[in-house]
């Protein structure tokens, strides 16, 4: 049954996109939905039977690959931490399936539509029950490819196409730093197993690692790489580019694969190479840092944007640091739980946005919207749940996972943890005021869109919003349904073997010891971030105006995101197009071709033309030639002779 | 199968027999090619249906030479005819049987003059190209090896495009060049060993100074069959101009015996001189791999660009053979396969727009899924093998090659993987280019879908990608003996190598 979990959506993926014109659109959703709900119900089940009772098991399924000393299996993990990402991975993937009913009913291609959605939950479960680094890597692939088909899903749009293509790249770098480290992981380990690596590294834990030049503290070096991995596909600083531009995908996909599950895939990796990274401070601390980073990063440049749409982006990379500085400050535990409530508020924050935009005809601009609220009221409703979740107010969801976060980087006692927690509370405050922001764009203040399309906002269906009920008790009660297990006195059991904390580095017994201060400042922060936002875009709305006037380099900065994209386009894409260019017409064209065929062939007619010259055809040329050949000939002979 | 059938031999030469009955058609044009189509097809399925029986019947635990035949050929000289396979050569003598029927196949239609010509070389090309991974005599293997150049160059040269001279020229020059060393090196090696046995040369000793010297003059030959940078300028003309089954044949079987010569002559008869040249070859595949990619992002050509692409791809293959790990060389031999199967597949791809639309400039498409969403599936599978995506064939040759280079240097491993990016780029710029984006042009709106005969030509190779890359172990397993052997016999030879100067070293003292 825990296999059938698994391979349930691939079959429908198949049924959907081979014979999607057969069975028509309906059959497909049937099929694609009846599938992903039986293992969402399914998944339950599992949780209980591996993280309650403590049945964590592994089963093989074939060989993969052999060569010497590899031996890789396909094989499906069952324990707390892979138990934990099938339940949100169906749940919301079940969600949005049934959502994407209703969104894409006016699409033509809906039968194609559902077969990527399902492919994309195949893909994302095969990552997350990985036994080995390499199938983890399928599945990392896997979820690449369909995020890839999902986002370019309207073809005929370039810029989706361009975020599409975007997005594989970008995680290929990441990717490029993950195959390295799984290659040295094989070298250290002789295996890429982790039941074989994890029993290894205690005894690996000082060795070293020759990596191009210089000889590294092997643990250290190969996390780094992995985490690398891990960056590309959690949108972590530097390699976050691709997120926001990934908006252009239908909002079920940015729901699904941008917000909920994909995303959370380098996270999830942390916590599941938790085994080495303990050994690795080094690493941790970049994790750390790099996490608290995004957070605040993330956060500014989500204050600006206009884009329904982007800014949730923008909150999924804020709050995806969140939960990697949790991981680095070893609260492996803290990070899985803001994962897993995430997962539901943030799923819905971007169907109540798909149901906005839905209303809208397909308006995402902010800046065309408002005065709605009273003509979609569950939406609206729906998505103050949302919101009060991410900004953490108390008993929703956000506010048990974002607390047990901060604390456990304050607990930490140590420099990156402070540092964590400090950037963790100015993004706290920034989360807050921009969900307000979005929230009093959207739906308050004087209608801003044209008068047609007022006139058609309308509900979303039932087929849409009957799934977010499901997310909205999630965002309600997941967090405290969750909180002793994931990281309260019960966690220990709960996850088992699946996670490993040192001792010394036990951050979230220490996360139960903190100060009151530590603990009520995210709270305030977010409560006053809220205000500011109600001041400003509410009573104030002349406000935002003027300070971006005011402070005109300021906002230009945060409004092109810290100038990333420009930075790498002209950097490292133009020049390798340019250089590709000479590369082809100059290396290949001129000095290949030009010295070696054409130049040869060359050469030999201009030869052959001029030894053609020669051929004159008077006599005497001939007996002068002749004649100064036997001179030569003769001298040459006296000379040696002579020598001789 | 009874002992001492010579399978090997029946279907090296089946196809000459399909040759001699096309060639004994008499009648009217139309009729004689029809004829010859169809004996073409059948004969080369034939000849594959009996390729599968050397597969079935292959011990895939054994490093031994298998079906082997052996026959006094010159007498006197003590060369002989002489046969055999191991798992090194087994899955290349099926690849060529199997994209010779396709290449049929996808020439249907597509070939309306000559076609009794163009059968009866596309046959004998199947011949030579067994041959070639059959023969293991010195003197025979150079026959077959060498004798493939004419054919193929008659393919470019008769039914190729508007430069189809200057490309078949450039072609048969350059790989020529090469041979014309091999067969010196080939006489040498000859003297050296008494016999023209390539068995026998393999466990032979050659001098060290000799090795060097041989090594080159092979390496001349392979590296512009492979292609290696930079001896790959002709392989994109040569791809541009040949038909659609040319470039086929010529990315899917004709580059492989460039690695294929590596794996059997240069790595077990040359050991010292393979380590002394590793530098120079990591450093041509890497800059292949990444020099090709960047050349291939600035491509308008579909045709030049996959042709680039193949470039970068034997760079992973010269690279692994060199790395001389078990996985490094595992994965060159499967990267060869699955090459030969995408990057083959991926020839055909092209052909089908090209017979519908007669040009290959890619700004000259767009929106093609609209009108054949069958065709943008099949590109997408293939473009993603190509890619090199887990769970297709493509990724698990790049994956074994790297995981060996990072064993032997990690910044060859390093820089190689870059590469991986690159591919990714330029593959998903050209599909994006020819099959999304709006349908615009009048021209295309009327495209139609792949027909039957075109799915039946994809349908073998899209099973083939998942099947390599889903459950690669049918095609690991058998390879994998006669790899841990070469090896191990490298090892013995470059100690035994190493040991000799110490021990001359005491003598002199």
């Amino acid at each position: 049954m825990f296999v059938l979990c698994i391979f349930l959506p691939l079959i429908a993926a198949f049924i959907a996109g081979l014979f999607g014109r057969l069975i028509g659109d309906r059959g497909a959703q049937y099929v694609t939905c009846g599938a992903l709900i039986l293992s969402a119900l399914i998944s339950p089940f599992i949780l209980y039977d591996v993280a309650i009772l403590g049945h964590a098991r592994d089963v093989p399924l074939m060989t993969w690959i052999a060569s010497g000393d590899l031996e890789l299996s396909w094989a499906l993990k069952f324990d707390a931490l892979s138990a934990v990402m099938i339940v949100v991975v169906t749940v919301v993937s079940a969600v949005v399936h049934v959502y994407s009913v209703g969104y894409m009913s006016h699409d033509p291609s809906k039968p194609r539509f559902m077969a990527y959605l399902s492919l994309f939950t195949f893909s994302m479960l095969m990552l997350v029950t990985a036994d080995n680094l390499v199938q983890m890597f399928f599945g990392w692939e896997g979820v690449g490819v369909c995020s890839y088909l999902l986002i370019g899903f309207w073809y005929h749009k370039p810029s989706a196409n361009d975020a599409a293509i975007k997005a594989f790249l970008v995680n290929r770098v990441g990717d490029f730093g993950f195959a390295l480290g799984i290659f040295g992981t094989f070298l250290l380990f002789q295996s890429v197993s982790f039941t074989d690596i994890f029993a290894a590294v205690p005894g690996k834990a000082d060795a070293k690692l020759h990596f191009l030049s210089w000889d590294f503290h092997a643990m250290t070096v190969l996390c780094l790489l992995l985490f690398i991995g891990a960056m590309g596909k959690s949108a972590q600083l530097g390699l976050h580019t691709w997120l926001p531009d990934a908006m252009e995908g239908p909002t079920p996909v940015s729901a699904l694969i941008h917000a909920a599950t994909m995303v959370t895939a380098g996270v999830f990796m942390v916590c599941r190479l938790s085994p080495m990274f303990e050994y690795a401070p080094t690493a941790l601390a970049v994790v750390t840092v790099v996490g608290a980073t995004t957070a605040l990063f993330a956060a500014t440049v989500g204050l600006v944007q206009n884009d329904i749409k982007r800014v949730i982006a923008y909150s999924t990379c804020s709050q995806l640091g969140y939960m990697f500085f949790a991981a680095g400050v070893s609260a492996y535990g803290a990070a899985m739980f803001h994962l897993f409530t995430h997962a539901f508020f943030k799923a819905l924050l971007f169907l109540c946005a798909g149901s906005v935009i839905h209303a809208m005809s397909d308006e995402q601009d902010m800046r065309r919207m408002g005065g709605i609220w009273r003509k979609i009221p569950v939406t609206y409703g729906f998505m103050w749940v949302g919101s009060l979740a991410l900004a953490g107010m108390p008993f929703f969801a956000g506010f048990y996972s974002k607390d047990i976060v901060l604390e456990a980087a304050y607990g930490a006692h140590s420099g990156v943890g402070l540092y964590a927690y400090w950037l963790g509370c100015a993004a706290a405050f920034l989360t807050a005021f921009y969900s307000w922001r979005l929230l009093i764009m959207t739906f308050h203040g004087a209608p801003r869109a044209d008068h047609h399309t007022m006139e058609h906002v309308h509900e979303s269906p039932w087929i849409m919003l009957g799934p977010l009920v499901v997310l909205v008790i999630g965002a309600v009660v997941a967090g405290k349904l969750g909180y002793n297990s994931f990281v309260g006195d019960a966690r220990v059991d709960f996850w088992g073997k699946a996670i490993l904390v040192l001792p010394q580095h036990d951050s979230l017994e220490a996360a139960h010891h903190v100060p009151l201060w530590v603990k009520l400042l995210p709270l305030v922060m977010a409560v006053s971030g809220i205000a500011l936002a109600y001041v400003m875009y509410m009573l104030r709305p002349a406000w935002p105006v003027a300070l971006a006037q005011r402070f005109q380099g300021l906002y230009q900065f945060l409004l092109n995101k810290w100038y990333f994209d420009e930075l790498y386009w002209n950097v490292l894409v133009e020049p390798a197009l340019r250089f590709g260019r000479v590369l082809w017409k100059g290396g290949d064209g001129a000095i290949i071709d030009g010295l070696g065929p054409d130049g040869v062939a060359g050469a030999t007619k201009a030869i052959s033309r001029r030894t053609s010259l020669l051929q004159t055809g008077y006599v005497y040329h001939y007996a002068f030639a002749m004649l100064i050949g036997v001179v030569i000939l003769v001298t040459w002979y006296l000379l040696t002779r002579k020598a001789g | 199968m009874a002992m001492g059938f010579p399978i090997l031999s029946v279907i090296t030469f089946l196809p000459l027999v399909g040759v001699a009955f096309i060639l004994a058609q008499r009648g009217d044009e139309a009729t004689v090619a029809r004829v010859s189509r169809w004996a073409a097809l059948w004969t080369s399925l034939a000849t594959f249906a009996l390729s599968l029986l050397v597969w079935i019947n292959f011990d895939p635990t054994s490093a031994k030479f298998q079906f082997v035949e052996k026959h006094a050929w010159i007498q006197g000289f003590d060369i002989n005819y002489f046969m055999g396979v191991d798992g090194i050569s087994v899955f290349f003598v099926l690849l060529s049987t199997l994209l010779t029927p396709l290449c049929i196949l996808a020439s249907w239609e597509a070939v309306e003059k000559r076609v009794r010509e163009y059968m009866v070389a596309f046959l004998a090309l199947e011949t030579l190209m067994i041959g070639t991974f059959c023969a293991l005599d010195l003197v025979l293997f150079y026959v077959f090896f060498e004798c493939v150049l004419i054919p193929m160059f008659l393919i470019i040269g008769v039914w190729g495009g508007p430069r189809r001279v200057y490309s078949a020229f450039k072609f048969f020059l350059y790989t020529l060049l090469g041979s014309v060393l091999m067969l010196l090196a080939i006489l040498v090696v000859y003297r050296e060993v008494g016999n023209a046995d390539i068995p026998a040369a393999m466990a032979h000793v050659f001098p060290k100074t000799l090795q060097t010297w041989l090594w080159l003059a092979f390496f001349a030959s392979f590296a512009v069959k492979v292609p290696m940078w930079p001896v790959h300028t002709w392989l994109p003309d040569a791809h541009v101009e040949a038909p659609t089954a040319g470039s086929v044949i010529l990315a899917g079987v004709l580059l492989k015996m460039g690695g294929y010569g590596f794996l059997r002559f240069s790595l077990p008869m040359f050991p010292d001189a393979t380590v002394y040249f590793t530098p120079l070859v990591y450093t041509l595949s890497i800059v292949a791999i990444i020099y090709t990619s960047l050349v291939a992002l600035a491509q308008e050509d579909m045709k030049k660009l996959i042709a680039y692409s193949s470039v970068a791809h034997m760079g992973f293959v010269t690279l692994g053979t060199f790395t001389l790990t078990v996985q490094g060389v595992q994965g060159a031999i499967f990267q060869m396969l699955s090459h030969g199967v995408v990057s083959a597949a991926l020839f055909l791809v092209v052909g089908v727009v090209y017979d519908r639309l007669h040009t290959r400039e890619i700004a000259r498409y767009g929106g093609v899924v609209e009108r054949m969403p069958k065709y943008a599936l099949v590109f997408m599978i293939f473009m993603l093998a190509s890619v090199g995506l887990p769970g297709t064939s493509g990724f698990v040759g790049e994956f074994l090659v790297l995981l060996g280079a990072f064993q032997a240097n990690t910044w060859v491993c390093f820089l190689a993987a870059t590469g991986v990016v690159l591919g990714a780029a330029y593959m998903l710029v050209l599909y994006r280019r020819v099959i999304f984006g709006k349908l615009e042009k009048p021209d295309l709106k009327a495209l139609l879908d792949m027909n039957l005969r075109e799915i039946v030509v994809f349908a073998p190779l899209v099973l083939l990608v998942f099947w390599m890359g889903v459950y690669p172990a049918t095609f690991l397993k058998p390879t994998e003996p006669a790899v841990v052997e070469l090896i191990r016999k490298f090892n013995v030879q470059r100690s035994a190598s190493l040991e000799a100067p110490a021990q001359a070293a005491e003598v002199r003292q």
